[in-house]
């Protein structure tokens, strides 16, 4: 079964309670980027946290400065919910182009609310069940003034608060949070148009209403926070004691370096809008050498641009952390699309023989301790650590259990005690511990930090000899983090048919799509990689267990038939049962399409599905 | 600054003490000094420079070190960087805490090492392909932000390291190895870029002048922003003789730009006035080898010290709550 467990709309037996009780419920908000469907399926999912439920979205923007289609998804409801749903229950169609595109999307027999103001359904499309309102006529006669169809969002929140059986005392919090602080009238008409939706009978229309499981909060259980990915990883930077950065303006890292910038001040931090990217991972290897562990980021192309200074930083061996939020690519590509085609740029972009850490957060929640476990690393083996989020993490908001903050910050302070009279820049024989400016040397020799090969002491050196020495150093270290790591988790079957690896965000829908095929009998399970560079130890040893390795990625199978990752462990394991479920269309994986790529690895040999003849 | 460019007055901003922001940043914190002793030529000297001899690059190594012994900053506050290209070796030479950055990038990583740390003081050399060329767009940036930092451009007019190819300051008909008939294209004027980009502290010296250059260097070192000193020094190898214009031992004349007294005497009126921006493109645009000295000077706050507000601000605003109170407070209106 895929998708949400709700009930068919026509399938109600008159005389049945009018309120039917859903575990969970996928939503989808169709209309203008400008129409305001962000805000309300932002209440929704912070109305679905607050009420300990879980919850993800979806959503897409188009790439235009302003306006343009755009949708919303929503999926709140109990229990674990691990993708935003590969079919809506309940579709809102804003405006006929929105009808068009988004039908498809409506599972049968579920359920179509559309503005009749300004969308004609198809009258011989009998598959759903079709409830038209004039939404824009209702707010604008609810509101009045000249605020236009302003507020038909918030209408339309009214709406499915009735629907759904929502928390109405909660979701007016929420709505005068977000908007108290501004003009008064502005709280006065969007509770206008919230009180006009909410009086539509909507449950004479459609037949009943719907009410969620209840969810309480087992014992122990810390309160939930809603917010989207970037969100989750500003915090997390924060808690690992970053306190200084510096970024350019790139869709979907910006958010990032916006929050970055408003937060900072507060915590005595610097973040700096930089000229362009080279400028951007220079000041933020600045800021490292003086002592404070900084961050840059970008998206892909952005990426690109800061190579040759992340080859600096693994020579001159300097702490930092860089944020890439991926997008489909190459070039420009598409900006406000999911893609994971950045991790061998990640891993061996640069020049030189390069080692670096690279990091992939599995969903919003990680987003947060990725940061922190970046900082650590960071820190621990004076490298730079890359995060690979994407587009679909960044945008998409969860809800998940308020992280214990008193047992996670960092200590921000730079280190500038005295160096001993042995004190060595770059010593061969132990991890490099970068001594910052202000650092009193007992020795009185003051160390040169340096791109140019070098000896122990960073005196610039074409010593064949040492340069062998020194590469091997710079490799061996993170062969010692990579030995530290913990042995990956298997979900599911230890032993059996079929592994799925993934990385980064795709996890949700394929710990979905394993659920789905174990529940049909398969001897199936599930490794997905939070270290992705180096790997964690033990995989060979798991890989072994299973007749298919299916590795799932949003990249392109490439010129010999493998996504980035699979090529990467084919080299490493040189396990040819390792194979390729990947795809570029620049949208997150449906779990059918996991599923129906596993099962189709199952019936095949040979390189990503094709069958030898 | 250009009159073009709407300015904020500095009155508009609450004065803070900077140290006071320092002591306040639980980031910031000066380690507990021990005893000083003066910072020596002796104790700044590191390896011998692999300058070829004769180099222009050596006068203003050791104009350097007598730059240093006059100030006398705490020896392990003092930062040397650089980027790539001959000069950029420097900080191999001096016995400073410093290092060897990228080609071009030195002054965005200059400027993360200021704004990071407000006890520092930082210096960055290099040449000027480092500067105009591959950089060129970092120092028109550093300069309109007044990050205080001191930029020591040792200029030779080509590029040495990599052998002679046309620099973007070889003049007209200079013969490289990229233009072996003679460069064609129009040379970058350092000084007038200087004074368009917003820089506050702008000095041009030859490296033939040991004292002049000291005296240039320290005014740059002492000034309270972006300050940057163009220092005219010899390539022997690839651009012998580029210079001799301005130096007196080879028949050429050494012009000094002598400043406004303010004494109220008429040959006052002919002396420059450092704060006029106009007059300093005046200088800049004399014919060649033009004049030495102090360009422009003026004040305008400095990107640390804007910082340094916005984090006053920002505290006073949150009641200078700690980090674990601060991101809790976060977290709870997310709830």
């Amino acid at each position: 079964m895929v998708g949400s467990n709700f009930p068919t709309a026509g399938a109600v037996t008159p005389g049945a309670s009018l309120v039917q009780t859903v575990p969970d419920a996928v939503i989808r908000l169709a209309g203008n980027s400008q129409d305001g469907i962000q805000t309300i399926g932002g209440f929704l999912a912070r109305l679905a946290g607050r009420s300990d439920q879980d919850v993800m979205t979806y959503m897409t923007i188009p790439s235009t400065i302003s306006g343009g289609p755009s949708i919303f998804q929503v999926r709140m409801g109990t229990g674990e919910i691990l993708s935003a749903g590969d079919h809506a229950d309940f579709l809102v169609a804003f405006y006929q182009h929105s009808y068009d595109a988004h039908i498809h999307s409506l599972r049968p027999g579920g359920v179509l609310v559309y503005d009749s103001d300004h969308v004609k359904p198809d009258p011989e499309d009998k598959r759903f069940t079709a409830v038209g309102i004039p939404i824009t006529s209702l707010t604008v006669e609810a509101v009045g003034g000249a605020t236009k169809d302003k507020g038909k969002n918030i209408f339309v929140l009214g709406l499915l608060a009735r629907a759904f059986n929502l928390d109405v005392e909660k979701l007016r919090a929420l709505v005068t949070e977000r908007f108290g602080g501004r003009a008064e009238d502005i709280v006065r008409n969007a509770m206008l148009a919230f009180d006009a939706g909410y009086a539509m009978p909507v449950e004479n229309l459609l037949g009943h209403c719907y009410r969620f499981d209840q969810n309480p909060r087992a014992a122990g259980q810390r309160q939930q926070v809603t917010m989207d990915g970037n969100t989750a990883l500003t915090y997390g930077l924060l808690a690992a004691g970053v306190r200084h950065g510096s970024g350019y303006p790139i869709t979907p890292w910006s958010s990032i370096m916006e929050m970055l910038r408003t937060e900072l001040p507060k915590y005595g931090g610097v973040f700096v809008q930089a000229e362009d990217e080279l400028s951007a991972v220079s000041q933020a290897l600045g800021f490292s050498y003086s002592g404070h562990l900084a961050v840059t980021g970008s998206s892909g192309p952005g990426l690109s641009l800061k190579m040759e200074a992340l080859g600096w930083a693994v020579m001159a061996e300097m702490p930092l952390i860089v944020v890439n939020v991926q997008r489909g690519g190459p070039s420009t590509g598409l900006p406000t699309n999911v893609e994971q085609s950045d991790l061998l740029q990640a891993i061996y972009g640069s020049h030189g023989d390069a080692p670096r850490v690279v990091l992939a957060p599995r969903d919003v929640e990680d987003c947060f301790y990725i940061a922190i476990e970046a900082g650590r690393i960071a820190r621990e083996y004076s490298t730079p650590v890359l995060i690979l989020s994407d587009f679909g993490l960044a945008t998409r908001i969860e809800a998940f259990e308020e992280p214990d903050l008193k047992k996670l910050m960092a200590d921000p302070k730079p280190d500038l005690s005295g160096r001993g009279a042995d004190y060595k820049p770059y010593p061969l024989e132990r991890t490099t511990r970068h001594a910052p400016p202000g650092s009193r040397m007992d020795s009185g020799v003051y160390p040169v930090v340096t791109g140019l090969e070098h000896d122990e002491m960073g005196h610039p050196t074409g010593s064949p000899e040492l340069h062998t020495k020194m590469t091997a150093k710079r490799r061996e270290k993170i062969k010692r983090l990579a030995a530290s790591l913990p042995v990956p988790e298997v979900f599911g079957e230890a032993k059996g048919d079929v592994l799925v690896v993934g990385w980064g965000s795709t996890f949700g829908p394929i710990r979905d799509a394993v659920k789905t095929l174990r529940a049909a009998g398969e001897k199936i399970g599930q490794v997905h990689l939070r270290h992705v560079h180096p790997l964690p130890p033990g995989l060979e040893e798991i890989f072994l267990n299973y007749r298919h390795i299916c590795v799932v990625e949003m990249n392109d199978e490439g010129l010999y038939g493998h996504g980035q990752l699979a090529t990467l462990l084919r080299a490493r394991y040189a396990n040819p049962a390792i194979r390729s479920i990947a795809k570029t269309d620049g949208l997150t994986f449906k779990v059918r399409e996991i599923v129906e790529g596993i099962k189709r690895l199952q019936t095949t040999t040979g390189s990503n599905g094709k069958s030898h003849a | 600054m250009s009159t073009a460019v709407p300015s904020i007055p500095t009155e508009a901003l609450p004065v803070l003490s900077l140290s006071a922001v320092s002591q306040s940043n639980p980031s910031n914190g000066a380690p507990a000094s021990a005893p000083r002793v003066p910072v020596t030529k002796k104790a700044l000297t590191a390896d011998h420079p692999t300058w070829c001899p004769g180099c222009g690059d050596f006068a203003v190594l050791a104009a350097f070190y007598r730059v240093l012994e006059k100030l006398q900053y705490p020896h392990e506050n003092i930062v040397t960087f650089a980027g790539i290209g001959c000069s950029s070796r420097f900080p191999y030479f001096v016995n400073t805490h410093g290092g060897h950055f990228i080609h071009g990038r030195s002054l965005p990583f200059a400027a993360g090492i200021s704004l990071g740390r407000d006890d520092l003081h930082v210096f960055v050399f290099g040449g000027d392909g480092d500067g105009f060329s591959i950089g060129g767009n970092h120092l028109v940036h550093t300069a309109r932000k007044n990050v205080r930092l001191t930029y020591v451009i040792m200029d030779n007019f080509v590029y040495g390291l990599t052998k002679k190819q046309t620099s973007p300051t070889s003049p007209i008909g200079f013969k490289s190895k990229t233009d072996p008939t003679g460069a064609m294209d129009q040379p970058i004027n350092p000084m007038r870029t200087l004074v368009n980009s917003g820089a506050t502290f702008i000095a041009r010296s030859h490296a033939t002048q040991v004292n002049h250059m000291i005296d240039m260097m320290t005014r740059a070192a002492q000034h309270d922003g972006f300050s940057v000193v163009e220092i005219l020094s010899e390539c022997v190898e690839f651009y012998a003789g580029a210079f001799d214009a301005a130096n007196p031992r080879k028949g050429g004349a050494f012009r000094n730009i002598e400043l406004k007294k303010n004494d109220g005497t008429p040959e006052d009126a002919s002396r420059h006035d450092p704060t006029d921006e106009l007059a300093a493109y005046k200088l800049a645009t004399e014919p060649w080898p033009g004049s030495f000295g102090i360009f422009y000077e003026v004040k305008r706050p400095t990107k640390n010290r804007l910082e340094a507000d916005l984090i006053a601000r920002a505290r006073e605003r949150t009641k200078g709550a700690g980090d674990l109170d601060l991101l809790q407070a976060s977290f709870a209106r997310l709830r």
